[in-house]
């Protein structure tokens, strides 16, 4: 099965293929099309990751196949995958939640007038998401970064007849453009310096110190640029917010599990490059730090649903990002797989709220509980299990993140802080949603259980949420870590007392929430009242966005509006004035045309009509007169070319 | 001998064409035209081109001046006897004439030409036959097809209208 | 008698014929100074051959072409001379001014 894994991809795209060219007009056959495609995909997929974990070789497994596309004297372009296990890893986290959403979608999408369109987009970014995660080489992986880019683009914009939509479609593109024209020169630079895109040609060509110091730096810079717009880590985070306008399987598909993952999928596929580069390295660490406080402080006090896990998603991928910085390779994939299954879980869940009460502010909810019974079982699950909570997947992953940071202060302290938060913010969340009595009667009265076909995935999830952390318990022999790694396979010392730390920090952010929250113990207003400019600088997200604006967009709009008034006045003042002139040249042509060229023909004429005239007395119609002229003009050119008779002539009248 | 027959057809040329051109009476000029064409026959005989002298006189002699004279018999009614001969150019046309002559006889002095002391080639008719029906058989022919032509213009220029 | 001799008669000739193509008014006797003209000319044309190339005959030959162009160039001329007549009661070659426009 190894050896066909290529097809994977294939199927998701076929399906796409078919919903766009045959059965657009049937819904039913349509989801089914891109269901059946994604979960033979998700079969293959767990056949591939079952075949490697069987594999008992020397070193990590690896597998590649490949072709020349193009071929240059010495440089190649391949088309090709790579298996290895970080390839397996993405391959089952990205089919598990593709499939997941893609059921979920039945239910969720049910009645939209463009349901078909919406599978079909969603088969096509489950294609472009594994032939990102099975590429081979960084211009392969380049094409799926902007194909998946644009599949993003088109579902955040889904629901395109909504201005917000359509504008935060524009601005993830764009925002996430920026990072990739980074990763676009990086690539070129490997391009140039090394003279290959291939994974293993060029991680072999860095192992052997082929480039160093500000060359290997900056491409490394470059490359994590793209990681940082796809992951939305700091300055490049705004695009993610706004990108929970589109509909909320996508947000749980392609902006919490899987397309967000791919920045800190690329950082751990470049991780030799990092490596090899302490100056990168501390750069991505110290980017995944910052995202990870600044949009874990900014969920603190947001009350849109999603985009409170919005900011979780930043935060935990700025996680994943300061593990990879750090060089805990093991750490950060581990923490990604069980983060896109509980943050899947909580966006689907999150979904399943919104479709029951049509709103997406956690103020107009409360008491849901008693009529959403697995959408809560469900989302307390996922809570507790980002909040790290002994023996959720989330324990486990987190604490190798806190065991990786743990060597120096700030980042532990940072990490622990953010444990913090997330805990708290997460039950805040829980807390307004589920419990309590409903703040909106109304809303609350509407409420339902959603469908089957969107419950079951939850449920589904669930379960992977509490036993995808197993895999990684650090006293297993043979683990996660020993599977996933870079390098030598190394075993995590399982640090008790970093694990009873962030635990109490997990059940400290919780007890927080429940005291704030669900006793009303601590008044949240009274809290805001008396932290007011901090609680309003978390509230507009520190003004990231009225920065941007401030700073990038209206000087660009005052620069556009300044190039137009200069098209506007000046180059069409250019046009219009050569245009008048060309008039005005014109007019004078065409009164020289009139007065002196057709006088010149005019006069031209009438002194012709006027000699002739005068000459036609010459001609007097008389024989005569015409042999005269003949034997004149005869005897002149005799004169003429006989020089010797003109002299003689000269010479007889006595000239000469 | 040669001189002397040579001087009497030149004399008999020059008087008789002059004659030609400034009679009064047009008929006694047709006669004086007749005079010449037989000088000039004479001149032929001289260069020993007897078969031309005998084209001449049978040709000019017997046809074109017989034609002229039934030309000049057609229009002489109004021919006008009192009418002058001449017209207004007659000393411009003297005078070019006299330029002409003293241009060619100076030309003619002034040029050295290739003369071969040969005789007279023999049975010259007889060559002149075949080289009519050989060599410049073309030429021969086409000036059959000119004649053939006239005939048939002549006829119809000078046909009546309406007959 | 030497070519020059020839040729001089030739050329008065020649002069005397256009002398009368020019002064005449008759267009018979114009007529009748070209054939002057064209005598002068066949004397000319013997004359060479006679002096020049006595073997070839070729001027003797040319002769004859000249004389009969003559001949239907004279015959032609008369048939116009008549119908000028016949149109204009008149054969002065003065007054038949077609050739002015």
């Amino acid at each position: 099965m190894l050896d066909k894994a290529f097809i994977i991809p294939f199927l998701p795209l076929a399906a796409f293929i078919a919903i766009v060219f045959f059965t657009n007009r049937r819904e039913k056959l349509s989801a089914g099309l891109a269901i059946g495609a994604v979960a033979v995909a998700w079969v293959m997929s767990i056949v591939c990751l079952i075949e490697m974990l069987g594999y008992h070789g020397e070193g990590a497994f690896q597998l590649e196949q490949a072709f020349d596309i193009v071929t240059f004297q010495n440089f190649r372009l391949e088309l090709g995958v790579l298996l290895d296990p970080l390839t397996a890893l993405m391959l089952i986290v990205v089919t598990t939640v593709s499939l997941m959403v893609h059921i979920y979608s039945l239910g969720y999408m049910h009645g939209d007038i463009r349901f078909s369109r919406f599978f079909a987009y969603l088969a096509l970014f489950t294609f472009a998401m594994l032939g990102l995660v099975l590429a081979n080489n960084f211009f392969l992986i380049f094409i799926f970064w902007e194909l998946v880019g644009l599949t993003s683009y088109l579902l955040i914009g889904f629901w395109y007849e909504k201005k917000s939509a359509a504008d935060a479609g524009k601005k993830a593109f764009i925002t996430t453009k920026i990072g990739d024209l980074g990763f676009t020169v990086g690539i070129l630079m490997m391009g140039m310096f090394l003279g290959t895109f291939n994974y293993i040609e060029v991680f072999d060509k860095i192992a052997a110190g082929q480039l160093s110091g500000g060359v290997l730096t900056t491409m490394a810079i470059l490359i994590f640029c793209g990681a940082v717009g796809k992951s939305a880590q700091v300055p490049l985070h705004v695009w993610l917010p706004d990108a929970m306008e589109g509909p909320t399987p996508v947000s749980a598909l392609i902006h919490a599990a899987t397309m967000v993952a791919a920045g800190v999928f690329l950082v751990a596929r470049s991780m030799t490059i990092f490596m090899a580069s302490p100056d990168g390295a501390m750069v991505v660490a110290v980017i995944g730090m910052v995202t990870s406080i600044f949009a874990a402080s900014i969920a603190l006090v947001q009350n849109d649903i999603k985009r409170i896990l919005a900011y979780s998603t930043l935060s935990q991928l700025g996680y994943m990002i300061m593990a990879l910085g750090l060089g805990g390779y093991t750490a950060g994939m581990f923490h990604l797989m069980t983060h896109a299954f509980f943050k899947a879980l909580l966006f689907l869940g999150a979904g399943s709220v919104i479709h029951a009460v049509h709103t997406n502010d956690i103020q107009e909810m409360g008491g849901l509980s008693r009529k959403m019974k697995i959408t809560t079982v469900t989302f307390i699950i996922a809570s507790l299990s980002i909040s790290g909570i002994f023996p959720l997947s989330g324990f486990w992953s987190k604490d190798e993140i806190i065991a990786t940071a743990s060597h120096q202060p700030i980042f532990l302290i940072v990490s622990l802080l953010v444990a913090f938060m997330t805990a708290f913010y997460m039950f805040r969340l829980c807390f307004l949603t589920f419990s309590g009595t409903p703040r909106n009667q109304h809303a609350y009265d509407h409420a339902h259980e959603s469908p089957r076909s969107m419950t079951w995935p939850l449920m589904f999830l669930a379960v992977l949420s509490v036993v995808a952390g197993w895999v990684g318990i650090p006293w297993l022999s043979h683990g996660f870590s020993s599977f996933v790694y870079h390098g030598e396979p190394h075993h995590v010392k399982p640090e008790i007392i970093l694990m009873v730390a962030s635990t109490v920090v997990a059940l400290l952010g919780i007890g927080l929430a429940y005291l704030m929250y669900y006793r009303g113990a601590i008044s949240p207003q009274a809290m805001g009242a008396r932290f007011k400019p901090l609680y309003t600088l978390l509230y507009h997200k520190y003004y990231v966005d009225e920065f941007y604006d401030a700073v990038i967009i209206k000087p660009v709009f005052a620069a556009t509006r300044f190039l137009w008034k200069f098209d506007a006045k000046v180059i069409d003042g250019f046009v219009n004035l050569n245009a008048s002139s060309t008039l005005r040249l014109a007019d004078i042509k065409n009164w020289f045309d009139i007065h002196i060229v057709d006088g010149i023909v005019n006069g031209l004429g009438l002194i012709t009509g006027a000699a002739s005239s005068a000459l036609r007395l010459i001609q007097t119609g008389r024989l005569a007169h015409y042999l005269l002229a003949v034997l004149f003009g005869l005897i002149m050119m005799g004169l003429l070319s006989s020089s010797n008779l003109l002299n003689w002539i000269l010479w007889q009248i006595g000239l000469q | 001998m040669e001189a002397f027959t040579f001087y009497l057809f030149s004399f008999l040329i020059i008087i008789s064409a002059l004659a030609v051109v400034t009679m009064r009476n047009i008929f006694h000029c047709a006669l004086f035209l007749i005079l010449c064409l037989f000088s000039v026959a004479g001149i032929f005989v001289m260069l020993h081109a007897e078969f031309l002298a005998a084209v001449q006189v049978l040709i000019y002699v017997g046809a074109v001046s017989i034609l002229i004279i039934f030309a000049i018999m057609l229009t002489s009614r109004l021919a006008g006897r009192d009418a002058p001969v001449v017209n207004e150019q007659f000393f411009l046309g003297g005078f070019m004439s006299l330029v002409l002559l003293f241009s060619l006889v100076y030309t003619l002095k002034e040029t050295i030409f290739r003369v071969v002391a040969e005789p007279p080639a023999p049975q010259s008719t007889l060559r002149i036959g075949q080289m009519l029906m050989t060599d410049y058989v073309l030429p021969f022919e086409l000036v059959s097809v000119l004649l053939l032509a006239v005939l048939i213009g002549a006829i119809v220029l000078a046909r009546r209208e309406g007959n | 008698m030497l070519l020059m001799h020839y040729l001089t008669l030739a050329a008065i000739l020649f002069c005397i014929g256009f002398f009368g193509v020019v002064t005449r008014r008759n267009a018979v006797a114009i007529l009748m100074s070209v054939e002057l003209m064209f005598n002068a000319v066949n004397i000319n044309l013997v004359a060479f051959n006679r002096f020049t190339a006595p073997d070839a005959l070729v001027g003797q030959v040319f002769s004859i072409f000249v004389i009969v162009v003559a001949a239907a160039e004279v015959t032609v001329g008369l048939a116009i001379v008549i119908l000028i007549y016949r149109n204009w009661r008149s054969i002065d070659a003065d007054r038949v001014n077609l050739l002015k426009w």
